[in-house]
This record gives C-alpha cells, sequence and structure tokens, in this order.
C-alpha cells in the first residue's frame, strides 16, 4: 500500500506493514522529552500509576532539558527544577541537562537536535506542543500532555491515531530576504489556526530541500499553529551532515511513495514570497510586512526555539551591523551554543554578539525567556500595553506575559529592521545589496 | 459514567488557547498536592481578555475573587478550543474548578487528547456554534446518551456529536484504566 513519511513511520513502530489514515495503533517510543514545566506533573502521575519505586522503560530513552523558568527568583519554579533533578539521579538519567552546570543546555528543541537525539525514521514524543520541531529530521515528533508521557514513562507505547497528511510543496529559489518563517507565516494565514487540525503538514519541494536543518527546524516548529500533529521533511544528505559527530545512530530514511494520499497537496512558487507577519492576536491573522508600516512598536524581541538560532542571528546582525535600534530590543539565544556562536560568529570582522551590543540591544541568558510570559522576572516579558515585534510562535492574547500587550509575529529579517525604525518595516529596506 | 451533566453555562468564543486558560506565569504550582493544585482553580481561565470572558456580556470572572472553585460547571466554546501549547495545566485548571465538560465546535488535538487520556471533563462537539445561542448564566443540561444539550432557561435542545471511539476510555476513567481493562498494563 502506498504510504507517507508519516505512515511509514508510525507503522514501523506499530510493528505493522501498513497503515492508514484514521487507524488507532500503539507505537513504541524511541524517546520521551520532558522539561522543568511538565517534568514534575509527568513525574507525578508516574508515581502515583507505576508506584514509588517504579523504574523507567529505559533509561536511554529519556531526555529531560529543563529550559522554560530557569533564571527566576520564583520559589515554584526553582522547586520544580529540584524535582527533575531529584527523578534524574533516583532513575540514573544519561540525559539530564541540568542547570548551573556546564551541561546546561537551554530551550529543549534545538537543544534535542544539538545533542543528537533527533534521527530520521524515529518516533519522539515531548511534553511541549513545539515538539514538532523535530520533525525537521525526517522523524515523528509530537506534543503531549504530562498523563500520556507518565504512560510513556511506565510502558514505552502510546496510542497514536494515524493523521492524514497535507503536502505543501514550494518550487523555484526563495527570494534572499525570505526565512523559513514567512513561509509558515504564510502558510497559516492561507489554512488557519486549525487549518492542520490532526494532519501532518509534510513540506517538500526543491526551495524547502535547499534549507538548513535549523531554516527546516523553523518550519516544522509552528506546524502545531496551525494545529498540525507533525510535521515532516524527508531525511537527506543536509540532515546527516548536521548528525556527523552528535549521533552514531543512523535512523531509518522514509520517502512518501509517489502514489501515496494527501488530503491536501498545494504547490506554491517561493520566488513569489514576500515578507508576512502575523498581526495580533492570531498567528493566521496574516499580513505583508510592508502593508503593516504605520504601526507604532516599543519592542522587538529575537529569540525562542522558532527565532533564536544561529541562522536567526546571523540574520539579524545583518540588518543590525553598524546601525542602531529605535526600540528596545532583546535577544536571546536559544541555547548555550547558539551564545558562544554570538561571540565566535562574525559580520565584517565584528561578532554578532557585538554588533548587537554596539546597535544598543540587550543580549539574555539561553532559555525559552519571554516567549511565553512566564513568572514576572523573566527577560523580556510584557507588563503592560507594549506594541512588540517578535520572531517567536504565538501571539494570542497574554503570550508575551500581559494581556493588553500586542505581539506581531515576524521573521528574525523583519523584527530586526523593525528594531531599527520603530516601525513594522519590511527587511527589504535595510538589505538592497541583496534584492 | 455520568449519564445527565448539569450546570450553569460560561460561554467563550473561538480560539480559547492554552495561555488564556491558564497564563504561563501560573504553571509553577504542583498538580499532585491537593491543597497548592487548588491555585489552578483559582486562576482558570484567568488569561480571557476580560470583555470576552462570560459571553454575550463580558467582563464575567470565571473564578470569583477569593475562590478556587467556579460557579460555572460547562463551559461553552467556539472553534479550536484548547489551542496552543500542550499544558496539561490546561484541563486539569478547568476540573480543579469544578468543569464537568466542554461543548466546543472543535478542539485543538493535544486539549482533546489531555481532556480525555487525564479524565479532566467530557470535551463534547457540537453540530453547531452555540457560543451566540446560549448566554453565560443559562442552566444546561447535557445527556450523554442521547447526544442533546438542553438550554433549561432558553427551553431550547440542540445535537452534539456522539463521542465515538474515545467513550472507551472516559468510561473506564483515564488512559491508565483503560490499558489495565484492555491488559496493556498490569492492574
Amino acid at each position: 500500500m502506498a504510504m507517507t513519511i508519516t505512515e511509514k513511520i508510525l507503522a514501523s513502530h506499530a510493528g505493522k506493514t501498513s497503515v492508514a489514515p484514521g487507524d488507532n495503533v500503539w507505537v513504541d517510543v524511541d524517546v520521551l522529552m520532558t522539561h522543568d514545566v511538565c517534568g514534575p506533573g509527568t513525574i507525578g502521575i508516574f508515581k502515583k500509576q507505576f508506584g514509588q519505586n517504579a523504574r523507567v522503560w529505559d533509561a536511554e530513552k529519556v531526555v529531560i532539558i529543563p529550559d522554560h523558568y530557569i533564571f527566576t527568583a520564583d520559589p515554584h519554579a526553582n522547586r520544580n527544577i529540584d524535582i527533575i533533578r531529584e527523578f534524574a539521579k533516583e532513575q540514573k538519567l544519561p540525559y539530564y541537562y541540568d542547570v548551573g552546570t556546564e551541561n546546561y543546555k537551554g530551550v529543549c528543541h534545538i537543544a534535542l537536535a544539538q545533542e543528537g537525539h533527533n534521527r530520521p525514521g524515529e518516533v519522539l514524543f515531548g511534553t511541549d506542543s513545539h515538539t514538532c520541531t523535530s520533525g525537521a529530521f525526517g522523524m515523528f515528533s509530537t506534543g503531549i500532555g504530562n498523563t500520556d508521557a507518565a504512560f510513556i514513562l511506565g510502558t514505552g507505547k502510546l496510542w497514536v491515531k494515524v493523521p492524514e497528511t497535507m503536502r505543501f510543496e514550494w518550487t523555484g529559489t526563495f527570494p534572499p530576504y525570505i526565512m523559513a518563517k514567512d513561509i509558515l507565516l504564510h502558510v497559516i494565514g492561507d489554512i488557519g489556526c486549525d487549518g492542520a487540525t490532526y494532519r501532518t503538514m509534510e513540506w517538500a519541494g526543491d526551495a524547502v530541500y535547499n534549507f538548513s536543518m535549523e531554516e527546516r527546524m523553523t518550519l516544522c516548529n509552528m506546524a502545531i499553529e496551525a494545529g498540525g500533529k507533525n510535521a515532516v521533511i524527508e531525511a537527506d544528505d543536509v540532515t546527516y551532515d548536521y548528525l556527523k559527530g552528535r549521533t552514531d545512530k543512523k535512523g531509518t530514511v522514509h520517502h512518501s511513495d509517489p502514489d501515496a494520499k494527501y488530503c491536501f497537496n498545494k504547490t506554491y512558487k517561493a520566488d513569489e514570497l514576500e515578507p508576512v507577519v502575523a498581526q495580533p492576536h492570531s498567528p493566521d491573522n496574516r499580513a505583508l510586512a510592508r502593508e503593516c508600516k504605520d504601526v507604532k512598536l516599543d519592542r522587538s524581541y529575537i529569540g525562542s526555539c522558532t527565532g533564536g538560532k544561529i541562522t536567526d542571528f546571523i540574520a539579524a546582525a545583518e540588518i543590525l551591523n553598524g546601525e542602531k535600534v529605535k526600540i528596545d530590543t532583546y535577544i536571546v539565544p536559544a541555547t548555550v551554543d547558539v551564545e558562544q556562536a554570538l561571540r565566535t560568529e562574525t559580520i565584517d570582522g565584528k561578532t554578532l554578539a557585538q554588533i548587537f551590543e554596539d546597535a544598543g540591544a540587550r543580549i539574555g541568558e539561553p532559555s525559552c525567556a519571554a516567549c511565553l510570559g512566564g513568572p514576572k522576572d523573566t527577560f523580556g516579558r510584557t507588563h503592560g500595553t507594549e506594541v512588540v515585534i517578535s520572531t517567536t510562535n504565538r501571539n494570542f492574547p497574554g503570550r508575551m506575559g500581559s494581556k493588553q500587550s500586542s505581539v506581531y509575529l515576524a521573521s528574525p529579517y523583519t523584527a530586526a529592521a523593525s528594531a531599527l525604525t520603530g516601525y513594522v518595516t519590511d527587511p527589504r529596506e535595510f538589505i538592497p545589496a541583496r534584492v | 459514567m455520568k449519564k445527565k451533566i448539569q450546570g450553569r453555562a460560561f460561554v467563550l468564543g473561538n480560539n480559547i488557547d492554552t495561555d488564556q486558560i491558564i497564563p504561563a506565569e501560573h504553571l509553577v504550582y504542583s498538580l499532585s498536592d491537593p491543597e497548592e493544585s487548588k491555585n489552578y482553580g483559582k486562576f482558570a481561565l484567568s488569561g480571557v481578555p476580560t470583555e470576552a470572558s462570560g459571553l454575550p456580556q463580558g467582563k464575567i470572572p470565571f473564578v470569583d475573587e477569593g475562590q478556587y472553585q467556579s460557579q460555572f460547571k460547562i463551559v461553552i466554546g467556539g472553534s479550536n478550543f484548547g489551542c496552543g501549547s500542550s499544558r496539561e495545566h490546561a484541563p486539569a485548571c478547568m476540573e480543579i474548578a469544578g468543569v464537568q465538560a466542554v461543548v466546543a465546535e472543535s478542539y485543538a488535538r493535544i486539549f482533546y487528547r489531555n481532556s480525555i487520556d487525564g479524565g479532566f471533563f467530557i470535551p463534547l462537539e457540537s453540530k453547531q456554534p452555540l457560543a451566540n445561542e446560549i448566554k453565560t448564566g443559562d442552566q444546561l443540561t447535557i445527556d450523554l446518551e442521547a447526544y442533546t444539550l438542553t438550554n433549561e432557561t432558553q427551553n431550547k435542545t440542540y445535537p452534539l456529536n456522539s463521542l465515538g471511539e474515545v467513550i472507551d476510555i472516559i468510561e473506564a476513567g483515564d488512559i491508565f484504566e483503560y490499558a489495565r481493562k484492555s491488559g496493556l498494563i498490569p492492574s
């Protein structure tokens, strides 16, 4: 039977030769990831259901990455780190990336990739909706709640309804001012916040295959903002080049069959895309950046799993190089590796960190930070009626802290260009040489 | 599983995301400590913008100041209810506040799945938009055998979609009880 990548991965993990959309199957789990916000709840349920002395099904397959509420004085948040630390010790988990040690990584979805936990053909569940990011490696990955995660901790299995697949093919070449974020915001504007509910978003086409792993991760990261169960991009040489030195496991490369069934199949022309934003208060409230040029901003925020990777900061630095920001500008590297890259990557002989500091931006410590508001003392969190342009993933009311603030979602190019003018700005105004 | 659920309605609009259901700053409390977890009830639905809280009038707090339980046992939503984060604190906070059922046009899948697998409350789908029909405070009865919702205040009855295959998990109580009954994990 003809199958898509996602169907093939689920079939192989359910011990079946084939599956079809709508089938309920129990799959064997390769990796379970949790963090400081959902880990304590997951551990509580695991102990209640399987006993105080229960052992996890396979310590090698559990990854715990504290990343959400790290640099805060909130006593409950800090207590939660103690709970996951204690659990990792008790269960002898080799992949626990502790806060305050040189093993600390930062935002879980990026850390999973950097540490070699994303491998083609595998099944990964995580207690975070942006777990779909890992689909960039040609694997099945999706977000789950504490109960499902506790079930996996005890059994190594979970039931899954096989999703239908939507295929988004991009032909041609993206213009140099377009980033993966623009593509996502464009597509979510097309299909709406629930346009991919219960479905897989499969990205295809030469324009997509030309992307680096970081840009592919951005592309898969926001499937959840369209309601998607998972996103996937076929693994190829780009994938394996990234994996070199990060994991010894080979994984399995799956291809969608030419006659596989899709519930949606659309071809887009990459050359025609213009910089896009999502206006408040929904990721599907699409507009072109140039259409919002009169929107006055208070803040620009560049960070998170969606827009806080090395590629994202190189893009922002290209725009900010030698300029001064007109509004408060926050730079939050997703991980420690990204933070280090800010001090080693250079443009015109200056490091990215130097460029940001010279431009008047503030650099924070690697974590989720204000992407989701968080405790009151979180770096970059909104507290009033701020109008923010942000490279993060969600702009529902209150997402960045204050219910009264308004958030425009945009690419790092657009967020950086807007920082220089204080208004939503099409980045083409600042990168004429590349247009 | 109860065959009938009765209670007063709390009406919300479309795309009620998990940050509106439970703002991220509150995700620090323990869910397993019964006393500490009351904080989740206290802040349930506190992220909904004031004017959209308790439609059509708005400005109605879901939980009164100083309380952790709501006077509203049934939440009515529009499309894509529970979108956003995978945080199980979202269905959990609603249960702690006393919610027994949500009736929405459609759900975001992680929220729907969490509600069922965790056994927090019953997420039902209406066949038509109800957020413009029902007013916050109306007295409702859900019949889980006939799959209907009756607005006792307005004397109107609406059809609901059947729960389908997930009813086995709901009847068992949660995914663990379901797995024990099916022999997937030892009882």
